[in-house]
């Protein structure tokens, strides 16, 4: 059973750490979870990208959020890709084993992996 | 939807636009009837709005939130002989008691039932995407006892450590996981 006593002990662990959120080069990834999203399949998408980004190391400057809907539900489940300086990767028709190829590939190897990206499937 | 813990998803979500501070999920399962409720403390809607969310075609630019999740629930409902109602009061005309409450009934044995699907993923999503605020899932059955308070949460986590977390949202999942698998 996982206890409280277990949630302490997240506590105690998470207390040396220096937690450095908001900078300002973070790469943020964005997941649609309107109605549409959430139809399409987006929960197992934010949850892969979640853990994969946690999996790859790259919690301290990846963040992974949620927004409503982008407007493009036909594409669903989208996933926007924001990194300073770069142009917006916009990432369609997304699934768990998605995005855990643009977490290894464009995340963590710079390189967008241009066969999801709207351009490519529009 | 291919499963109502989707839809529980997609309806709480109107809560946390709504601004509320603490989020109500709960399930009880009793005689083939599972009922769900889902309710907030948010900024509640006027009459003339919860006229109108039951309508797909109602929705307008300006009132797009509301959109197509309560047709969806409603449907997912309906299809099994169950019922959708909303009651909620505004902060303009209940400034001490306002919020949103949306109860659905679902008869389980029937043939279009939705299954219930993966309500711990469902919660750790919703926390994740707001991790301030509180939510209380509570989900019971004659075999299921199955609970979750953020607020409780939140006393032992203290200030510093974001319900957001990694490790505490692994711990949510994990909690929840084997609560469900503990009632079986």
């Amino acid at each position: 059973m996982k206890s409280l006593a277990e949630l302490a002990a997240i506590r105690d662990k998470m207390k040396d750490k220096v937690v450095l959120r908001e900078g300002t080069n973070d790469t943020r990834i964005v997941v649609g979870m309107a109605t549409c999203g959430i139809a399409a399949g987006a929960r197992p998408v934010l949850s892969a990208f979640v853990e994969s980004v946690n999996r790859e190391g790259l919690a301290d400057r990846v963040t992974v959020s949620q927004t409503g809907c982008i407007g493009i539900c036909q594409y669903e489940p989208v996933v926007e890709v924001f990194q300073p300086g770069k142009e917006k990767v916009t990432y369609v028709k997304m699934t768990a084993e998605k995005a855990d190829r643009v977490v290894k590939e464009h995340i963590k190897g710079g390189k967008v992996v241009e066969e999801y990206t709207i351009a490519k499937n529009a | 939807m291919k499963e109502l813990s989707l839809n529980v998803l997609d309806i709480a979500k109107n809560s946390v636009k709504a601004r509320a501070t603490l989020i109500r999920i709960s399930l009880e399962e009793r005689a083939g009837v599972l009922t769900l409720v889902i309710a907030d403390d948010g900024c509640g809607m006027k009459p003339e709005i919860l006229e109108g969310v039951m309508n797909p075609f109602y929705t307008t630019r300006t009132t797009r939130k509301v959109g197509m999740g309560i047709p969806l629930l409603k449907l997912a409902a309906e299809q099994t002989g169950g019922s959708v109602t909303i009651v909620s009061r505004h902060e303009d005309d209940h400034p001490d008691d306002h919020g949103t409450e949306v109860t659905a009934t679902f008869h389980t044995d029937h043939i279009d039932f939705t299954p219930i699907g993966d309500l711990p993923s469902t919660m750790e999503t919703l926390i994740m995407g707001s991790p301030d605020i509180d939510f209380l899932f509570t989900h019971h059955s004659e075999k299921l006892h199955v609970e979750l308070d953020t607020r409780e949460m939140r006393e032992i986590l203290g200030p510093d450590v974001p319900l957001d977390s990694y490790e505490v949202i692994e711990w949510i999942g994990g909690s929840l996981r084997e609560q469900y698998e503990a009632s079986i």
